[in-house]
């Protein structure tokens, strides 16, 4: 099973190990605290763009209450995440607050988008391993940049690219399960709006809130009649 | 408060964050799994992540001052696509669009190339 989890998550290697050497990096040379706070970070909290946030942060000597908010409005698009994944994660069991805690928007691109069998428990234990691999992939990343700093020598530039590949990989292997374009047209079109709105850090957010809203309006339009008592839920 | 205590502090407090955006989810919605608004939302929406997130990071990749504004992203992005619908093999399609990207940068053939 390790070999099929190692082949699913290989896209995200190439993306996460250049990515979490710029932070280790960034960290090192940009802070005085000691190296292994970078892998530390990786570890506990998790989040590309976040912990990149937090050198800057840390820079500054932010203040706590601030740090929580800068944090938690960076990582906002999450909560939108968990809404696809409820009845897949329910059977869990242990595993289920791991699998939380580990979705980055990679890992939730592989998870919704992956062939699963009938087998719920064993597709659960393989999603278990995918978030797990790669957030070793992170951490490693992670450690090898603080540790070497200054002194990364090799020219991976571009290598990043791996993780748009996979976003454009995983857009076209939705399209064809879900026999719809509808909202892949939306994401797009949301992605462009957002684009020419708002500044870089408020665009994925932005997006993800408009294309929300359009399905929103989507499920409205296509159910007129059956939610006649009326609640809503959001 | 020392350096390293802010420091653990500083972590604690960012991880409380970012798991906080994670788990609020299942927390307030897990009782309406089955609530077909939630399942209109499960099976459309990561569709429409996924392509909202391909387009907000291909765009990011691209080079926007080169000769010809962003053709690094748009060629390198545009190889993805069409290998994937020709071999529909993940890793190859990833594989030969980053490696494209990556000449693409390293060489600068873009930037410099045309210009002379």
């Amino acid at each position: 099973m390790n070999a099929l989890v190692f082949r699913l998550t290989l896209p995200i290697l190439f993306g996460y190990l250049p990515l979490g050497m710029a932070f280790g990096v960034l960290f090192t040379t940009q802070l005085d605290y000691a190296w292994w706070a970078a892998p530390l970070m990786g570890v506990v909290i998790y989040a590309g763009a976040g912990q990149i946030l937090a050198v800057s942060l840390l820079a500054a000597s932010a203040g706590l209450l601030e740090v929580f908010i800068a944090m938690f409005v960076l990582n906002a698009r999450h909560l939108f995440y968990g809404l696809s994944l409820l009845g897949q994660f329910r059977r869990a069991g242990w595993k289920k607050l791991y699998l939380i805690f580990g979705l980055t928007d990679e890992t939730y691109s592989l998870l919704t988008s992956r062939a699963r069998s009938h087998d719920t428990l064993h597709e659960l234990d393989v999603d278990f391993r995918i978030t797990a691999f790669n957030q070793v992939y992170w951490v490693i990343g992670c450690t090898l940049g603080a540790l070497l700093g200054r002194n990364v020598a090799f020219d991976s530039t571009g290598i990043e690219f791996a993780l748009v590949a996979l976003f454009i990989v995983l857009t076209i292997e939705q399209l064809k399960a879900l026999g719809d374009a509808f909202p892949v047209w939306a994401g797009a079109a949301a992605a462009g709006i957002a684009m020419i709105l708002l500044p870089a850090a408020h665009q994925l957010i932005g997006a993800i809130a408009i294309v929300t809203a359009v399905l929103l309006l989507q499920y409205r339009s296509l159910r007129p009649k059956s939610n006649a008592e009326g609640r809503s839920h959001v | 408060m020392s350096d390293t205590s802010y420091l653990v502090a500083f972590i604690a407090v960012a991880a409380s964050a970012t798991f906080a955006t994670r788990i609020i989810p299942f927390l307030f919605f897990e009782r309406h799994t089955e609530h077909p608004l939630v399942k209109h939302l499960g099976r459309f929406l990561p569709a429409a992540v996924m392509a909202l997130l391909a387009t907000v990071f291909l765009q990011r990749s691209g080079n926007w001052a080169a000769v010809v504004p962003g053709l690094d992203a748009i060629l390198a992005g545009a190889l993805v696509v069409g290998i994937h619908l020709w071999r529909r093999n993940a890793l190859l399609s990833i594989a030969t669009g980053t490696a494209a990207y990556m000449l693409i940068s390293q060489t600068g053939v873009f930037e410099v190339g045309l210009v002379g």
